[in-house]
């Protein structure tokens, strides 16, 4: 809730952060470990420090938080809220709890590497292709307007690659 | 511990539900790319969740991917929005609107 509540970006990212450490917990309850290391590495030790400089890269030059955004009524939001509250409850009543026995090493790196270098190993070159156009983009834009390139985009691209090679 | 499905996807329900309000309400550019960000991890955690109940790894393949995408995406997203600041002196998407004529 924070992360759309709280009035100035840097909370908000602050509540992002917490949220994602959150659902690393809840991976490795699920016994994903291996997505759930990824998620702490590429989202919180790269994704949210990528946020939260740029917001201080532009809050130095700004010296202007963001204003709350024009807030919908209230009887609309709550009318949606149930609607959407019940909705989840009818859907979720149906979901059964059967948890198939854990295979042993499931989730673990080497189960999830088999799979994605075995049957998804087109794909997996994809993503590959799409890090190196992601980067080449991030540094076209970055460039292209201040003589002094802005590196910004680094530290998330190289935590991403660092990802896609574990 | 084992905490039933249902929870797992009530609690990705609720957070995509978030990062939907968050698009919808905040007009700061950031702040709607973490709510961006708050969707695709609701979503990644309802892989997870179904890909436990079904006993394979797919979903967590699929997951990697989202990983992957997510990270190209906020990577060229922001700077993006330096370059809006940039020339607009703005983050606020309302103010953005040069396509408009």
């Amino acid at each position: 809730v924070g992360v759309i509540a709280s009035r100035r970006p840097v909370y908000s990212a602050l509540s992002l952060l917490l949220v994602l450490g959150a659902l690393a917990v809840d991976y490795l309850l699920l016994a994903a470990q291996f997505i759930a290391v990824l998620q702490v590495i590429v989202y919180a030790g790269a994704i949210v420090v990528l946020f939260v400089f740029i917001i201080m890269l532009l809050h130095a030059r700004s010296g202007e938080g963001p204003r709350l955004g024009a807030v919908l009524p209230a009887s609309l939001v709550v009318f949606l809220g149930g609607l959407c509250a019940s909705g989840l409850l009818s859907v979720l009543a149906g979901v059964k709890d059967e948890w198939p026995p854990v295979a042993p090493g499931y989730g673990t790196v080497q189960q999830v590497g088999r799979a994605l270098f075995g049957r998804y190993l087109l794909p997996f070159e994809a993503a590959s292709v799409v890090l190196l156009i992601g980067m080449i983009g991030a540094v076209a834009l970055g460039k292209r307007l201040a003589p002094a390139g802005e590196p910004s985009a680094a530290p998330g691209e190289e935590a991403g690659g660092g990802g896609g090679l574990g | 511990v084992i905490v039933p499905a249902a929870y797992h996807l009530g609690l990705g329900a609720v957070l995509f539900t978030l990062g939907i309000v968050g698009v919808l309400v905040r007009r700061s550019a950031l702040v709607v790319f973490m709510s961006v960000e708050l969707m695709l991890n609701a979503v990644n955690l309802t892989l997870v969740t179904f890909s436990r109940v079904r006993g394979t790894v797919d979903g967590q393949i699929l997951v990697f991917f989202v990983l992957v995408v997510a990270a190209a995406e906020v990577v060229i997203g922001l700077a993006i929005i330096v370059q809006i600041f940039r020339t607009r002196e703005t983050v606020d998407i309302d103010d953005v609107d040069l396509l408009r004529g």
